[in-house]
């Protein structure tokens, strides 16, 4: 796919919890095709402790308003800076980077798309993406406490939505992987993001029935573009490059110890 | 329109701005964003005679304006690269330039020779400086006679332009620049990364699996700068400069204190097209200030005596 570097226009900066905002960017031509799982590299504001570009999973892309949507999770001074843009400054990507999610064959009906943290980010966008492709996606988001819950309207227009939370403020109580749909259902394919705990846990869940399932990974970058091979990731064939073979990855062909 | 046309050696660049090994991969990468066919030159990743698959992760630390990496030469090995690689760049419209490392000596010059074999890599750049694997690399780099022998050993091999990659990691930067020009190298480039290190203070781990890394970006350019100038006094050979270079001003310092032409390494990864923006950025310099051609700019330091 080719890349782009481009200077969109922020559009909405809302501020979703203390320490999540959402980003929504805009261009005067229309956005490049992207799919689900890919990521953007933004530009912060080259001050000596945000030098890098910071990778950021595309969160949901609007066609109808042309509209690019950033999760945030403010973790420290880049992804603060990057929260901090107000509408009409404009803000510089490389887009669309890395690969994206499998789309499920069609006869293949239960999918379960499961996000933790900032991790759900990119599964919005792929539950959008079966929805609009005739799926009916499952999905499960975990977080601390139902305050650290996202975008939970959105997803709840393209599946349904199961919740955990660790205080039990919200759905059932605990983790994502003790949730009673992963004891009482069965499915075809499973889609996470999420801390690297979580999706262990999930891989291993998956690997013993035998179901189909790519993980997101988040590895630190430097380009972003297959360029520096900063971003490795031990898999079968060797240490692989996050940013471009990934950042999916089908359980099967990492090398984790589950 | 100032001239822009350099020579290292017997080897002339369309213009001095070049792209740094490790940082610009095998040049597609960067396609998409720019014509990679304006470059003066592209050093592709440090490619040695066997494969290698490089420093477990975590390979990377972000510094103030810069970074830590140790990557320790992940590539696919050399018969790889002839196989798979040249086939696919060898019709670019610029100069491919091959960096060579290894581990012995004899891996040097097995290295260098097949690469010599390859008809469109006019060149190959030595490195006896990376400081992210344990044998060879920057243990060559460090003394004069360690580099003096690399250098006289593939000199007998390859009969191309061969230009030798020099380590910042030492006393006395124009010593080594001496010994490898004595053993007839036909010019050095410098600087390659600063032995660094960073720690978490949460975990109080290292960052990088390997502890110490190679630090780049524009934090180092002082430095670089002034072993450039350094060098520039020492020997007679072109010197290729390199080390924070992210905008025009910073090539044509590198310039004035004696380099020959330039290389751009780690910003690549902040402005993908700054390499492009660099030589316009020279030619309106060049313009402003007289210069018919860049190649007056060399060394060409106002200093009172
Ligand atoms: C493919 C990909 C997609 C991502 N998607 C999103 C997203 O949609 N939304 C979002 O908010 N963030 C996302 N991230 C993470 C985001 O890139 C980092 O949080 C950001 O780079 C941190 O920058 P900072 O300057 O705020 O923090 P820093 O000051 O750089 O770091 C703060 C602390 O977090 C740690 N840290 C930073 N980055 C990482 C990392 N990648 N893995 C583990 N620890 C890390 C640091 O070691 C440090 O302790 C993604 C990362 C990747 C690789
Ligand atoms: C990720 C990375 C990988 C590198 N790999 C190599 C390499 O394989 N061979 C080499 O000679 N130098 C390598 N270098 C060093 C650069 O070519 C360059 O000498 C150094 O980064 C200083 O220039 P800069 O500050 O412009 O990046 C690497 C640098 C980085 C950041
Ligand atoms: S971040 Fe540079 S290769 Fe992946």
């Amino acid at each position: 796919m080719k890349k782009y570097m481009l200077d969109l226009k922020v559009t909405e900066n809302r501020n979703l919890h203390a320490s999540y905002c959402l980003l929504k960017l805009t261009s005067d031509k229309t956005l490049p095709d992207m799919f689900p799982g890919q990521f953007v590299q933004v530009l912060v504001n080259n001050m000596p402790t945000t030098f890098l570009r910071r990778p950021i999973s595309i969160n949901y892309i609007d066609k109808n308003t042309n509209e690019l949507w950033l999760l945030i999770k403010k973790i420290g001074d880049g992804t603060q800076a990057i929260a901090n843009h107000q509408p009409g400054d404009y803000v510089n990507l490389l887009l669309p980077l890395g690969n994206s999610f499998t789309l499920p064959a069609t006869q293949e009906k239960k999918h379960l798309l499961i996000g933790g943290g900032v991790g759900t980010a990119p599964m919005l966008f792929m539950g959008a993406y079966l929805r609009e492709s005739g799926f009916e996606p499952t999905f499960l988001l975990g977080a601390r406490s139902k305050k650290d819950l996202m975008q939970l309207d959105v997803f709840q227009r393209f599946g349904t939505l199961y919740t955990t939370t660790e205080d039990g403020s919200h759905g059932e109580t605990g983790f994502v992987i003790n949730h009673s749909i992963l004891t009482n259902n069965t499915f075809d394919r499973i889609y996470t993001c999420g801390p690297k705990p979580m999706m262990m846990a999930i891989a291993k869940y998956a690997a013993g029935r035998g179901i189909s399932c790519e993980v997101s990974l988040e590895n630190t970058m430097a380009c972003g573009i297959g360029a520096c091979l900063c971003c490795v990731e031990n898999t079968t064939n060797g240490h692989t490059c996050v940013c471009t073979e990934g950042p999916v990855f089908n359980i099967n062909k990492l090398t984790w110890q589950i | 329109m100032a001239n822009l046309k350099v020579n290292i050696g017997s080897l002339e660049l369309k213009n001095p701005v070049m792209t740094a090994s490790g940082t610009f991969g095998y040049g597609s990468e960067y396609a998409d964003f720019m014509d990679i066919n304006r470059l003066g030159g592209i050093f592709v990743k440090g490619t040695t005679i066997e494969h290698r698959e490089g420093n477990p992760y975590p390979r990377m630390a972000e510094t103030p304006s810069g970074m830590l990496n140790a990557v320790g030469l992940q590539n696919k090995g050399a018969n790889y690269f002839i196989e798979k690689i040249y086939p696919e760049i060898k019709d670019y419209n610029t100069h491919m330039i091959v960096n060579v490392s290894g581990s012995s000596i004899e891996s040097y010059v097995e290295c260098a020779e097949k690469i010599s074999g390859l008809e469109k890599i006019p060149a190959i750049e030595l490195n006896i400086s990376c400081p992210n694997v344990k044998k060879g690399g920057m243990a060559f780099g460090v003394s004069c006679s360690g580099a003096a022998e690399v250098v006289r050993a593939v000199r007998k091999v390859y009969s191309k332009i061969l230009i030798v990659k020099l380590s910042p990691n030492v006393t006395d930067i124009a010593e080594i620049a001496k010994a490898v020009e004595y053993e007839g190298a036909d010019s050095v480039s410098l600087i390659n990364t600063l032995l660094g290190m960073a720690i978490n203070v949460e975990t109080r781990k290292p960052i990088l699996s390997t502890i110490t890394g190679g630090l780049s970006g524009p934090c180092v350019k002082p430095v670089a700068l002034r072993m450039v100038w350094q060098t520039y006094k020492a020997v007679k050979i072109p010197i290729i400069g390199l080390g924070g270079i992210s905008n025009w001003k910073d090539a044509v310092e590198f310039i004035l204190a004696g380099a020959t032409a330039i290389q751009v390494g780690t910003y690549n990864f902040i402005d993908p097209t700054v390499s492009i923006k660099i030589i316009n950025g020279l030619n309106e310099y060049c313009d402003k200030f007289g210069f018919k051609s860049v190649s007056e700019l060399t060394g060409n330091l106002a200093i009172t005596k």
